[in-house]
Protein backbone atom coordinates (compact mmCIF):
# COMPACT_ATOMS: atom_id res chain seq x y z
CA UNK A 1 0.00 0.00 0.00
CA UNK A 2 1.31 2.95 -1.14
CA UNK A 3 -0.93 6.50 -0.19
CA UNK A 4 -0.21 9.83 0.63
CA UNK A 5 -2.85 12.34 1.92
CA UNK A 6 -2.22 16.17 1.57
CA UNK A 7 -3.38 18.29 4.39
CA UNK A 8 -6.08 19.59 4.61
CA UNK A 9 -8.34 16.93 3.01
CA UNK A 10 -11.07 14.74 4.43
CA UNK A 11 -10.13 10.93 3.30
CA UNK A 12 -12.68 8.07 3.90
CA UNK A 13 -11.26 4.31 3.89
CA UNK A 14 -14.30 2.16 2.32
CA UNK A 15 -14.18 -1.93 2.30
CA UNK A 16 -16.53 -4.52 3.91
CA UNK A 17 -14.84 -6.04 6.91
CA UNK A 18 -11.71 -7.48 6.72
CA UNK A 19 -10.22 -4.69 4.05
CA UNK A 20 -8.13 -3.10 6.47
CA UNK A 21 -9.32 -0.43 6.92
CA UNK A 22 -9.20 -0.17 11.20
CA UNK A 23 -5.96 -1.85 10.66
CA UNK A 24 -4.27 0.81 8.71
CA UNK A 25 -6.28 3.42 11.50
CA UNK A 26 -4.58 1.76 14.02
CA UNK A 27 -1.13 1.54 13.05
CA UNK A 28 -1.19 5.34 12.50
CA UNK A 29 -2.76 6.00 15.99
CA UNK A 30 0.35 3.83 17.07
CA UNK A 31 -1.89 1.19 18.45
CA UNK A 32 -0.34 -1.30 16.15
CA UNK A 33 3.13 -1.83 14.92
CA UNK A 34 3.06 -2.29 10.99
CA UNK A 35 4.65 -5.59 9.47
CA UNK A 36 7.30 -3.60 7.54
CA UNK A 37 6.85 -0.13 5.85
CA UNK A 38 7.38 3.11 6.89
CA UNK A 39 4.76 5.79 7.71
CA UNK A 40 4.84 9.67 8.31
CA UNK A 41 2.84 12.00 9.52
CA UNK A 42 3.40 15.64 8.78
CA UNK A 43 6.91 14.81 8.62
CA UNK A 44 7.23 12.71 11.26
CA UNK A 45 8.22 9.30 11.06
CA UNK A 46 5.64 7.08 13.30
CA UNK A 47 9.06 4.50 14.30
CA UNK A 48 11.13 7.02 15.34
CA UNK A 49 9.40 9.64 16.59
CA UNK A 50 6.73 8.26 18.67
CA UNK A 51 5.23 11.19 20.75
CA UNK A 52 5.85 13.85 18.43
CA UNK A 53 3.49 11.63 16.48
CA UNK A 54 0.64 11.27 18.96
CA UNK A 55 1.02 14.84 19.24
CA UNK A 56 0.03 16.06 16.61
CA UNK A 57 -3.24 12.94 16.04
CA UNK A 58 -6.08 12.60 17.41
CA UNK A 59 -8.06 9.47 17.33
CA UNK A 60 -11.83 8.16 18.30
CA UNK A 61 -11.58 4.24 17.60
CA UNK A 62 -13.97 1.45 17.71
CA UNK A 63 -13.86 1.32 21.76
CA UNK A 64 -14.41 4.67 23.67
CA UNK A 65 -11.59 4.20 25.85
CA UNK A 66 -12.67 6.02 28.82
CA UNK A 67 -13.10 5.59 32.34
CA UNK A 68 -16.77 4.53 32.97
CA UNK A 69 -16.01 5.31 36.63
CA UNK A 70 -15.48 9.10 36.25
CA UNK A 71 -17.47 11.62 34.84
CA UNK A 72 -16.96 12.72 31.51
CA UNK A 73 -15.26 16.24 33.10
CA UNK A 74 -12.70 13.81 35.13
CA UNK A 75 -12.01 11.63 32.32
CA UNK A 76 -11.56 14.60 29.67
CA UNK A 77 -9.83 16.27 32.45
CA UNK A 78 -7.17 13.35 32.87
CA UNK A 79 -6.45 13.39 29.24
CA UNK A 80 -5.97 16.89 28.57
CA UNK A 81 -3.25 16.54 31.11
CA UNK A 82 -1.78 13.85 29.51
CA UNK A 83 -1.17 16.52 26.34
CA UNK A 84 0.18 18.76 28.83
CA UNK A 85 -2.68 21.60 27.51
CA UNK A 86 -3.66 24.75 29.26
CA UNK A 87 -6.88 26.21 30.27
CA UNK A 88 -8.22 22.96 30.62
CA UNK A 89 -11.80 24.58 31.98
CA UNK A 90 -12.23 26.53 28.89
CA UNK A 91 -10.92 23.71 26.71
CA UNK A 92 -13.66 21.27 28.17
CA UNK A 93 -16.27 23.60 27.66
CA UNK A 94 -15.51 24.59 24.27
CA UNK A 95 -14.82 20.90 23.01
CA UNK A 96 -18.02 19.80 25.00
CA UNK A 97 -20.29 22.42 23.84
CA UNK A 98 -18.93 21.89 19.87
CA UNK A 99 -19.94 17.70 20.46
CA UNK A 100 -23.13 18.37 22.38
CA UNK A 101 -22.26 16.71 25.98
CA UNK A 102 -21.77 20.18 27.79
CA UNK A 103 -25.10 18.86 29.52
CA UNK A 104 -23.82 15.56 31.08
CA UNK A 105 -20.13 16.73 31.95
CA UNK A 106 -19.98 15.23 35.37
CA UNK A 107 -22.69 12.24 34.73
CA UNK A 108 -20.30 9.36 35.14
CA UNK A 109 -18.98 7.90 31.79
CA UNK A 110 -20.65 4.18 32.64
CA UNK A 111 -24.17 5.45 32.88
CA UNK A 112 -23.92 6.92 29.16
CA UNK A 113 -25.44 5.48 25.99
CA UNK A 114 -23.04 3.80 23.38
CA UNK A 115 -23.30 6.89 21.20
CA UNK A 116 -23.03 9.47 23.71
CA UNK A 117 -20.11 7.75 24.92
CA UNK A 118 -18.81 8.19 21.10
CA UNK A 119 -19.25 12.03 21.63
CA UNK A 120 -17.52 11.89 24.39
CA UNK A 121 -14.66 9.55 22.92
CA UNK A 122 -14.74 12.25 19.86
CA UNK A 123 -14.30 15.08 22.74
CA UNK A 124 -11.06 13.89 23.80
CA UNK A 125 -9.85 13.40 20.55
CA UNK A 126 -10.76 17.13 19.70
CA UNK A 127 -9.13 18.63 22.65
CA UNK A 128 -5.82 19.27 21.66
CA UNK A 129 -6.64 20.18 18.16
CA UNK A 130 -4.89 17.41 16.34
CA UNK A 131 -3.65 18.16 12.97
CA UNK A 132 -4.70 14.67 11.60
CA UNK A 133 -8.21 13.41 13.13
CA UNK A 134 -8.68 9.88 12.50
CA UNK A 135 -11.92 8.46 13.20
CA UNK A 136 -13.39 4.87 13.06
CA UNK A 137 -16.91 4.18 12.04
CA UNK A 138 -17.84 7.81 14.06
CA UNK A 139 -21.38 7.66 12.22
CA UNK A 140 -21.59 3.88 13.98
CA UNK A 141 -24.64 4.06 16.98
CA UNK A 142 -25.21 7.67 16.30
CA UNK A 143 -28.53 9.50 15.25
CA UNK A 144 -28.94 11.37 12.00
CA UNK A 145 -28.92 14.51 14.71
CA UNK A 146 -25.47 13.18 15.88
CA UNK A 147 -24.38 12.16 12.56
CA UNK A 148 -24.92 15.83 10.87
CA UNK A 149 -22.94 17.81 13.93
CA UNK A 150 -20.24 15.26 13.38
CA UNK A 151 -20.25 16.08 9.72
CA UNK A 152 -20.12 19.60 10.85
CA UNK A 153 -16.91 18.89 12.75
CA UNK A 154 -15.08 17.29 10.42
CA UNK A 155 -15.90 20.01 7.88
CA UNK A 156 -14.82 22.92 10.70
CA UNK A 157 -11.43 20.75 10.91
CA UNK A 158 -10.41 20.57 7.06
CA UNK A 159 -11.62 24.27 7.09
CA UNK A 160 -8.87 24.93 9.36
CA UNK A 161 -6.21 23.06 7.01
CA UNK A 162 -6.40 20.13 8.80
CA UNK A 163 -6.72 16.51 8.13
CA UNK A 164 -9.24 13.42 8.51
CA UNK A 165 -9.43 10.52 7.89
CA UNK A 166 -12.15 7.83 8.46
CA UNK A 167 -14.06 4.83 7.61
CA UNK A 168 -17.48 4.30 7.40
CA UNK A 169 -20.25 1.53 5.97
CA UNK A 170 -22.02 4.83 5.27
CA UNK A 171 -21.23 4.78 1.26
CA UNK A 172 -23.56 7.50 -0.11
CA UNK A 173 -22.75 9.88 2.98
CA UNK A 174 -19.15 9.32 2.68
CA UNK A 175 -18.74 10.30 -1.24
CA UNK A 176 -20.40 13.49 -0.08
CA UNK A 177 -18.69 14.66 2.52
CA UNK A 178 -14.92 13.42 1.61
CA UNK A 179 -12.02 14.84 -0.73
CA UNK A 180 -10.57 11.37 -1.36
CA UNK A 181 -11.42 7.99 -1.22
CA UNK A 182 -9.65 5.04 -0.74
CA UNK A 183 -11.37 1.09 -1.10
CA UNK A 184 -9.20 -1.16 0.74
CA UNK A 185 -9.29 -5.06 0.04
CA UNK A 186 -7.25 -7.11 2.52
CA UNK A 187 -4.51 -4.11 3.07
CA UNK A 188 -4.34 -3.58 -0.44
CA UNK A 189 -5.35 -0.20 -2.40
CA UNK A 190 -8.63 -1.09 -5.28
CA UNK A 191 -9.29 2.61 -6.00
CA UNK A 192 -7.66 5.68 -4.36
CA UNK A 193 -9.94 8.66 -6.01
CA UNK A 194 -8.86 12.52 -5.28
CA UNK A 195 -12.50 13.07 -6.39
CA UNK A 196 -14.89 11.02 -5.23
CA UNK A 197 -18.12 13.05 -6.32
CA UNK A 198 -17.37 12.38 -10.38
CA UNK A 199 -15.48 8.95 -9.62
CA UNK A 200 -18.76 8.19 -8.16
CA UNK A 201 -19.44 5.02 -10.29
CA UNK A 202 -15.81 3.60 -10.40
CA UNK A 203 -15.88 3.94 -6.51
CA UNK A 204 -18.67 1.88 -6.39
CA UNK A 205 -18.11 -0.43 -9.11
CA UNK A 206 -14.39 -1.36 -6.93
CA UNK A 207 -16.52 -1.15 -3.77
CA UNK A 208 -18.76 -3.95 -5.05
CA UNK A 209 -15.91 -5.97 -6.37
CA UNK A 210 -13.99 -6.10 -2.96
CA UNK A 211 -17.09 -7.31 -1.21
CA UNK A 212 -17.39 -9.93 -3.54
CA UNK A 213 -13.36 -10.82 -3.44
CA UNK A 214 -14.03 -10.71 0.51
CA UNK A 215 -17.17 -12.96 0.07
CA UNK A 216 -15.18 -14.91 -2.39
CA UNK A 217 -12.12 -15.08 0.37
CA UNK A 218 -14.20 -16.15 3.28
CA UNK A 219 -15.78 -18.85 1.71
CA UNK B 1 11.48 16.35 34.63
CA UNK B 2 8.06 18.53 35.91
CA UNK B 3 5.64 17.48 33.07
CA UNK B 4 7.14 13.76 33.17
CA UNK B 5 6.38 13.97 36.90
CA UNK B 6 2.94 15.49 36.66
CA UNK B 7 2.33 12.83 34.46
CA UNK B 8 3.05 9.92 36.36
CA UNK B 9 0.69 11.45 39.23
CA UNK B 10 -1.78 12.08 36.63
CA UNK B 11 -1.70 8.40 35.99
CA UNK B 12 -1.26 7.32 40.09
CA UNK B 13 -4.37 9.81 41.25
CA UNK B 14 -6.61 8.54 37.92
CA UNK B 15 -6.00 5.12 39.93
CA UNK B 16 -6.49 6.32 43.29
CA UNK B 17 -9.69 7.87 42.19
CA UNK B 18 -10.82 4.59 40.38
CA UNK B 19 -10.01 2.87 43.78
CA UNK B 20 -11.69 5.39 45.95
CA UNK B 21 -14.53 4.30 44.19
CA UNK B 22 -14.35 0.91 43.26
CA UNK B 23 -12.19 -0.07 46.27
CA UNK B 24 -11.64 -3.12 44.39
CA UNK B 25 -7.82 -3.87 44.86
CA UNK B 26 -7.22 -2.30 49.02
CA UNK B 27 -10.14 -4.43 49.58
CA UNK B 28 -8.60 -7.63 47.90
CA UNK B 29 -5.26 -7.13 49.09
CA UNK B 30 -5.81 -6.63 52.53
CA UNK B 31 -8.57 -9.21 52.25
CA UNK B 32 -6.56 -11.92 51.55
CA UNK B 33 -3.30 -11.04 53.42
CA UNK B 34 -5.21 -10.29 56.65
CA UNK B 35 -7.34 -14.04 56.05
CA UNK B 36 -3.15 -15.36 55.83
CA UNK B 37 -2.27 -14.09 59.17
CA UNK B 38 -5.83 -15.23 60.80
CA UNK B 39 -4.91 -18.49 59.56
CA UNK B 40 -1.57 -18.99 60.92
CA UNK B 41 -2.29 -17.65 64.39
CA UNK B 42 -4.70 -20.66 64.43
CA UNK B 43 -2.26 -23.23 62.52
CA UNK B 44 0.94 -22.34 64.73
CA UNK B 45 1.70 -22.18 68.13
CA UNK B 46 2.50 -18.86 68.87
CA UNK B 47 4.70 -18.61 71.58
CA UNK B 48 6.66 -15.55 71.96
CA UNK B 49 9.67 -17.11 70.36
CA UNK B 50 7.74 -18.79 67.72
CA UNK B 51 6.13 -15.84 66.87
CA UNK B 52 9.37 -13.81 66.48
CA UNK B 53 10.55 -16.86 64.15
CA UNK B 54 7.38 -17.26 61.65
CA UNK B 55 6.07 -13.92 62.00
CA UNK B 56 8.14 -12.02 59.51
CA UNK B 57 7.90 -15.34 56.84
CA UNK B 58 4.14 -14.95 57.51
CA UNK B 59 3.71 -11.47 57.03
CA UNK B 60 5.33 -10.81 53.79
CA UNK B 61 4.48 -14.26 52.02
CA UNK B 62 0.66 -13.06 52.94
CA UNK B 63 1.37 -9.60 51.42
CA UNK B 64 3.59 -10.96 48.69
CA UNK B 65 0.17 -13.15 47.57
CA UNK B 66 -2.19 -10.54 48.16
CA UNK B 67 -0.37 -8.41 46.06
CA UNK B 68 -0.52 -10.68 43.17
CA UNK B 69 -4.83 -10.54 43.45
CA UNK B 70 -4.43 -6.50 43.46
CA UNK B 71 -2.06 -6.31 40.78
CA UNK B 72 -3.72 -8.38 38.45
CA UNK B 73 -7.10 -6.56 39.04
CA UNK B 74 -5.30 -3.41 39.04
CA UNK B 75 -4.28 -3.99 35.34
CA UNK B 76 -7.30 -5.83 34.20
CA UNK B 77 -9.37 -2.81 34.42
CA UNK B 78 -7.20 -1.19 32.20
CA UNK B 79 -7.70 -3.50 29.48
CA UNK B 80 -11.30 -4.51 30.07
CA UNK B 81 -12.51 -0.65 28.95
CA UNK B 82 -9.41 -0.45 26.66
CA UNK B 83 -8.42 2.39 28.55
CA UNK B 84 -4.89 1.18 28.20
CA UNK B 85 -5.18 2.47 24.36
CA UNK B 86 -6.02 5.62 25.73
CA UNK B 87 -3.25 6.36 27.47
CA UNK B 88 -0.88 5.10 24.07
CA UNK B 89 -2.85 7.73 22.29
CA UNK B 90 -1.72 10.17 24.38
CA UNK B 91 2.00 11.95 22.94
CA UNK B 92 3.91 10.81 26.44
CA UNK B 93 6.42 7.83 26.27
CA UNK B 94 5.31 4.89 27.41
CA UNK B 95 7.89 4.60 30.05
CA UNK B 96 5.67 7.26 31.87
CA UNK B 97 2.77 5.26 31.77
CA UNK B 98 4.79 2.41 33.33
CA UNK B 99 5.86 4.36 36.33
CA UNK B 100 2.29 5.74 36.42
CA UNK B 101 0.56 2.49 36.97
CA UNK B 102 3.57 1.54 38.96
CA UNK B 103 2.53 4.53 41.34
CA UNK B 104 -0.32 3.51 41.59
CA UNK B 105 -0.09 -0.24 42.44
CA UNK B 106 2.60 1.55 45.33
CA UNK B 107 -0.24 3.43 46.56
CA UNK B 108 -2.61 0.11 46.72
CA UNK B 109 -0.59 -1.98 48.36
CA UNK B 110 1.08 0.61 50.50
CA UNK B 111 -2.29 1.03 51.89
CA UNK B 112 -3.25 -2.43 52.42
CA UNK B 113 -0.14 -3.10 54.70
CA UNK B 114 -1.29 0.13 57.22
CA UNK B 115 -4.34 -2.46 57.60
CA UNK B 116 -2.48 -5.46 57.51
CA UNK B 117 0.40 -4.67 59.87
CA UNK B 118 -0.93 -3.04 62.86
CA UNK B 119 -3.31 -6.30 62.54
CA UNK B 120 -0.24 -8.68 62.45
CA UNK B 121 1.45 -6.91 65.32
CA UNK B 122 -1.75 -7.65 67.73
CA UNK B 123 -2.14 -11.38 66.27
CA UNK B 124 1.44 -11.99 66.21
CA UNK B 125 1.93 -10.10 70.00
CA UNK B 126 5.24 -8.61 67.87
CA UNK B 127 6.40 -4.88 68.54
CA UNK B 128 6.70 -3.61 65.06
CA UNK B 129 6.23 0.07 65.30
CA UNK B 130 9.75 1.38 64.72
CA UNK B 131 11.10 3.49 62.06
CA UNK B 132 12.56 0.77 60.68
CA UNK B 133 9.59 -0.95 59.97
CA UNK B 134 8.64 2.38 57.80
CA UNK B 135 11.91 1.75 55.80
CA UNK B 136 11.30 -2.00 55.12
CA UNK B 137 7.50 -1.47 54.09
CA UNK B 138 8.46 0.98 51.81
CA UNK B 139 11.34 -0.61 50.01
CA UNK B 140 9.30 -3.90 49.58
CA UNK B 141 6.33 -2.59 48.72
CA UNK B 142 8.20 -0.43 45.76
CA UNK B 143 10.38 -3.10 44.78
CA UNK B 144 6.72 -5.41 44.63
CA UNK B 145 5.03 -2.43 42.98
CA UNK B 146 7.73 -2.03 39.98
CA UNK B 147 7.94 -5.74 39.20
CA UNK B 148 4.21 -6.40 39.54
CA UNK B 149 3.30 -3.78 37.26
CA UNK B 150 5.46 -5.28 34.97
CA UNK B 151 4.47 -8.53 35.11
CA UNK B 152 0.82 -7.64 35.34
CA UNK B 153 1.15 -5.88 31.71
CA UNK B 154 2.77 -8.64 30.37
CA UNK B 155 0.59 -11.62 31.39
CA UNK B 156 -2.99 -9.29 31.35
CA UNK B 157 -3.87 -10.12 27.67
CA UNK B 158 -3.15 -14.15 28.12
CA UNK B 159 -6.03 -16.25 29.06
CA UNK B 160 -4.59 -17.70 32.58
CA UNK B 161 -3.56 -14.64 33.72
CA UNK B 162 -4.32 -15.21 37.01
CA UNK B 163 -2.01 -18.27 37.16
CA UNK B 164 0.44 -16.73 34.76
CA UNK B 165 1.41 -13.48 37.13
CA UNK B 166 2.31 -14.97 40.29
CA UNK B 167 4.14 -17.93 38.39
CA UNK B 168 6.42 -15.03 36.77
CA UNK B 169 6.32 -12.50 40.15
CA UNK B 170 7.06 -14.34 42.95
CA UNK B 171 10.25 -16.43 41.70
CA UNK B 172 11.58 -13.04 40.82
CA UNK B 173 10.76 -11.31 44.10
CA UNK B 174 11.94 -14.09 46.17
CA UNK B 175 15.44 -12.14 46.83
CA UNK B 176 13.30 -8.65 47.87
CA UNK B 177 10.90 -11.29 50.25
CA UNK B 178 14.12 -12.61 51.95
CA UNK B 179 15.32 -9.40 52.76
CA UNK B 180 11.61 -8.11 54.00
CA UNK B 181 11.30 -11.34 56.20
CA UNK B 182 15.35 -11.43 57.33
CA UNK B 183 14.92 -7.65 57.99
CA UNK B 184 11.48 -7.88 59.85
CA UNK B 185 12.92 -10.86 61.91
CA UNK B 186 16.00 -8.24 63.04
CA UNK B 187 13.12 -6.12 63.76
CA UNK B 188 11.09 -7.95 66.00
CA UNK B 189 14.10 -8.96 68.10
CA UNK B 190 14.91 -5.34 68.92
CA UNK B 191 17.92 -5.40 66.59
CA UNK B 192 19.07 -2.13 65.45
CA UNK B 193 19.46 -0.22 61.65
CA UNK B 194 23.18 -1.90 61.76
CA UNK B 195 22.44 -5.70 61.80
CA UNK B 196 19.55 -5.31 59.09
CA UNK B 197 21.39 -3.03 56.97
CA UNK B 198 22.80 -5.68 54.25
CA UNK B 199 19.17 -6.86 53.65
CA UNK B 200 17.66 -2.92 53.69
CA UNK B 201 20.77 -2.46 50.75
CA UNK B 202 19.43 -5.44 48.71
CA UNK B 203 16.24 -4.17 49.23
CA UNK B 204 17.02 -1.17 47.64
CA UNK B 205 19.44 -2.42 44.90
CA UNK B 206 16.91 -4.60 44.21
CA UNK B 207 14.18 -1.47 44.09
CA UNK B 208 16.69 0.23 41.61
CA UNK B 209 18.10 -2.44 39.44
CA UNK B 210 14.17 -3.54 38.76
CA UNK B 211 12.63 0.20 38.35
CA UNK B 212 14.81 0.49 35.64
CA UNK B 213 14.64 -2.81 33.97
CA UNK B 214 11.04 -2.78 33.95
CA UNK B 215 10.31 0.61 32.56
CA UNK B 216 12.23 -0.24 29.91
CA UNK B 217 10.96 -3.51 29.28
CA UNK B 218 7.30 -2.24 29.41
CA UNK B 219 7.90 -0.20 26.29
CA UNK B 220 8.07 -3.30 24.23
CA UNK B 221 5.13 -4.97 25.79
CA UNK B 222 2.79 -2.15 24.90
CA UNK B 223 4.64 -1.95 21.22
CA UNK B 224 3.64 -5.50 21.03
Amino acid sequence: MDVEIPAGQIAVLLGSNGAGKTTLLRILSMLTQPDAGTIQIYGFDTSTNGPSVRAVTGAALHSPMLYSDMSIRENLEFFAGLYRLDSVSNLIEKTSNKVGISERLDQRVRTLSHGYQKRVALARSLMHNPSLLILDEPDSGLDSLSVGMLDTIINEHRASGKTVLFTTHLLDHALEIADRAVVLDRGRVLIDSTNPESERDAILDAYARQQSLSGAANA
Amino acid sequence: MRDSLAIIWSIGRKDLLLEIRNKDVVVAVAGFALLVLVIFTFAVDLSQDNAKLVGPGVLWAGIAFAGVTGLNRAFSLEVEGNTLEGLMLAPISRDLIYLGKALGNFLFIAVAQIIVIPVFAVLFNLVVFRWEMLAIALLTTFGFASVGTLFAAMSVRVRAREVMLPLLFLPVVTPLLMAAVESTGHLVNGRSWGDMAQWLQLAAAFDVAFLVVSAFIFQHILED
